[in-house]
């Protein structure tokens, strides 16, 4: 591999790499709005249960 | 008025079809710029960083100028939403730009031997529109949200976007021998099908960026709906 070589496949590896980043971070988010939600209707759940 | 018909007709899209879109888009502009595009005659490979690098740059423009304009619609019209669209594309903005630093470093290191020269004036105002939009995020999380906090904030982003025009002509009105300049106004200075891939990757890039801030603008609105949901089960 020529030094040209490798310097393209570092920027194309570059942005792969910020893209994979920016898709684990909105994962991450996924899963904590997801905690929120269930924590919520157990929340929901609870109020109910005390009110009946 | 192309690119606001073109944007409500992406709005109409449902995301999953916009990312597959953004997928197929993406993997036919490497395709393209690896088997299809002609090898440069003085640069040879080095080259193909031109394909990824300049519409990063481009994208990172469009993402401030969408920005700015969702800025403007805040300050004129109120609009929800306006400002959580500003924030998001400007934050869209910073990624790509700084994307657009690392990649044009990488490039300049390999044809012209250096990482970065500051007697580039392209670079010098990127650098300053980069740094510009990062300070936004300064600005935005040392203020309370409400009211205030947006009109800050949207006068904050269209401050900023003048540095695009600057940053756009900077290498057409002064003469840079380092930065070379390709779209001049006889048209793009390079063959057809070099032109075709740098359309296709431009054309990928966008969809990227749109579909990331589709997604953070969904996560962001589902964030303070459920804190909405959060308050009203606490009280």
């Amino acid at each position: 591999m020529s030094s040209g070589e490798k310097y393209v496949a570092a920027a194309y590896l570059v942005v792969f790499v910020a893209v994979l980043a920016w898709v684990a971070i909105m994962a991450a988010k996924v899963a904590r709005l997801s905690n929120e939600v269930e924590e919520l209707v157990e929340l929901a759940r609870s109020r109910e249960r005390n009110a009946a | 008025m192309i690119p606001a018909v073109l944007v409500a007709r992406l709005r109409q899209l449902p995301l999953e079809a916009h990312a597959w879109g953004t997928v197929v888009l993406l993997g036919a502009g490497i395709g393209l710029v690896f088997f299809y595009a002609p090898l440069d005659a003085d640069q040879g490979i080095t080259q193909k960083v031109f394909y990824i690098h300049v519409p990063i740059a481009l994208t990172a423009y469009a993402c401030f100028g969408w920005g700015a304009w969702k800025a403007l619609v805040h300050l004129r019209t109120r609009a929800q939403g306006a400002d959580l669209e500003s924030y998001a594309a400007i934050h869209q903005g910073v990624i790509f730009g700084a994307l657009t630093l690392v990649t044009g470093s990488i490039w300049a290191r390999a044809s012209w031997g250096i990482w970065w020269t500051w007697s580039s004036n392209q670079l010098v105002t990127f650098l300053i529109l980069f740094l510009l939009s990062s300070a936004y995020f300064m600005l935005r999380y040392s203020v309370d949200p409400g009211p205030a906090r947006a009109n800050m904030c949207a006068v904050y982003a269209l401050f900023g976007v003048v540095l695009i025009p600057v940053s756009w002509l900077s290498i057409r009105l002064a003469n840079d021998f380092i930065h070379p300049t390709v779209f001049t106004r006889h048209g793009p200075q390079m063959s057809a099908s070099m032109f075709f891939t740098f359309c296709v990757c431009w054309a990928g890039l966008l969809a990227l960026a749109s579909t990331m801030y589709r997604v953070e603008l969904a996560g962001k609105r589902l964030d303070a709906r459920l804190r909405e949901l959060r308050e009203l089960l606490a009280s």
